[in-house]
């Protein structure tokens, strides 16, 4: 039986949709920004191995990332109200997207770290820089380079991730396409549409990403 | 049946003498149809009322998978809003009750070939089902609505502005409720009914939009948190169904409901079951 492939659900109801994909868009912006600032601590602590730091962000790092996104995302959204810090929907998502990028991030940037010569580490003593002035003028952009391809995908899989937000009644892409769904059953067309937009999505981060590597980070040698 | 045998009118007529036997037949067929139809209004028809009072008892088709209108509790008999609704109305017959347990299914079955006398099954009115079976007044509520705490004031749709009413996502709730409220309602739609009340229950929206039946499940668990009805969203109560052309036991059903609404029988059968009071339009 051929499907008869109704897009009319699209057209009338883009501004859901339209609002959906800013959504997505802003809670990759702001996950994505809290969580690679959240990284680059994260590794910088791992690196060091500062006595009691350390075990906190290796715990932190370990929670995070041996838990499913959706029980972290249900944690922070219904479990944290018990306590009294009751976050709505996008704040609990941002937050969860940021804590999830954070851990996973924190061990790519620490391989970056730990991947660099030794003989940088001699240059900077020589130079009697501090070890805060080594790390910050000379080790994080070389190491922020040699992972930077890592990071983008990182940042894309949380992306995506974030239909899962969907759960806390967000109305990101996801959200807005299963609304629409339920209510003019066009299953197909728009997951189909969805589907799209998460894979345009995708390749636009990764260019954008991409220049931003070449722009701010390519310069530092290895 | 020899009669309706012969009546048979496919049957080729060479005899020349068919015009009259046929005529005759076609006269016994009628006959014999009379008598059936008028034996069988007869054993459904008035003589419904009398024979359960004859017998002394009345058979009710209750559902046993269905709490809080029917369950089986800890000593294996059937406990519920329904099994109190039919001891009730034994009780207003002078009669005693048989449950007999069915299903969602079999439930209409059961009545119409003379299993039960009465279904007392949480049993939604619809079009359908009124061609076979006939309703009496309504007995429980059953409806979709908007809930909220206790000390919130809400009367109408329009009241919701600025507030945020959890409802899962595509259910009927969301549906109607969206033709009702105007812009500037927080909707806020969850993927199942469990994160929708979580969502409630855990302070993240301050209405919630579900039916009367988890509400009654939540006022259970949860005494702190007493859902109150605000406002209704879509209502479908539930009727006891009979056959159809038994007037005098309809009316006598009809009878020991309205007498149970008006002393209050009914509103404790719906506050021990339901946790909330009946709604006034009931």
């Amino acid at each position: 039986m051929p499907y008869q492939f109704s897009f009319e659900p699209i057209y009338d109801n883009w501004g859901i949709l339209a609002e959906g994909v800013l959504t997505t868009l802003g809670l990759t912006l702001a996950g994505g920004a809290l969580g690679l600032g959240l990284g680059v601590l994260g590794a910088v602590v791992r690196f060091r191995r500062t006595p009691v730091q350390y075990q906190i962000v290796t715990a932190y790092v370990e929670m995070v990332r041996n838990t499913p996104f959706l029980i972290q995302l249900y944690f922070i959204f219904f479990g944290l109200p018990s306590l009294g810090l009751r976050l709505a929907g996008w704040q609990a998502s941002i937050l969860a997207m940021a804590l999830n990028l954070g851990a996973y991030s924190t061990e790519i940037i620490r391989a970056g770290l730990e991947s660099l010569p030794r003989g940088l580490f001699e240059a900077a003593a020589a130079l009697s820089l501090t070890p805060r002035q080594t790390l910050r003028l000379v080790l994080l952009k070389p190491a922020l380079k040699n992972v930077w391809p890592s990071l983008c995908s990182q940042v894309i899989i949380v992306m995506l991730g974030s239909s899962v937000c969907s759960q806390l009644a967000v109305v990101e892409l996801t959200s807005a396409a299963s609304l629409l769904q339920a209510r003019t059953f066009r299953a197909f067309e728009l997951y189909l549409f969805a589907t799209a937009v998460y894979l345009l999505l995708a390749v636009l981060i990764r260019f954008l990403l991409r220049r931003v590597g070449r722009r701010f980070i390519a310069r530092g040698r290895p | 049946m020899t009669g309706l045998g012969v009546a048979r009118p496919s049957r080729p007529d060479t005899s020349g003498r068919g015009g009259r036997r046929f005529g005759t037949s076609r006269f016994r067929f009628l006959l014999l149809a009379a008598v059936l139809a008028w034996s069988v209004h007869l054993r459904a028809g008035e003589g419904a009322l009398d024979a359960i009072k004859k017998a002394g008892l009345l058979k009710v088709a209750v559902p046993q998978d269905f709490p809080p209108f029917g369950s089986i509790g800890t000593d294996l008999k059937p406990i519920g809003y329904d099994i109190d609704t039919a001891q009730l109305i034994a009780d207003s017959l002078g009669v005693g009750l048989e449950l007999v347990p069915v299903t969602s299914t079999n439930r209409v079955p059961y009545l119409t070939t003379g299993k039960a006398d009465l279904i007392i099954s949480s049993l939604g009115k619809n079009p359908d089902r009124e061609k076979v079976i006939d309703f009496s007044s309504a007995y429980a509520p059953f409806y979709s609505g908007v809930f909220g705490p206790v000390d919130a004031v809400l009367g109408a749709p329009a009241d919701l502005v600025g507030k945020t009413v959890a409802v899962t996502r595509g259910s009927v709730e969301d549906l109607e409720l969206a033709k009702m409220i105007p812009a500037g309602v927080d909707v806020r739609r969850f993927e199942d009914n469990s994160s929708t009340i979580s969502a409630y229950l855990t302070g993240q929206s301050q209405f919630v939009a579900t039916g009367n039946i988890v509400a009654a499940t939540i006022n259970e668990h949860d005494p702190a948190k007493e859902l109150e009805p605000k406002f209704m969203i879509k209502d479908s109560p539930c009727y006891v169904g009979l056959n159809k052309n038994q007037p005098e036991l309809l009316a006598a059903v009809n009878s020991a409901i309205a007498q149970a609404k008006r002393d209050g029988r009914l509103e404790a059968i719906a506050k021990k079951w339901l946790r909330i009071s009946l709604p006034p339009g009931l």
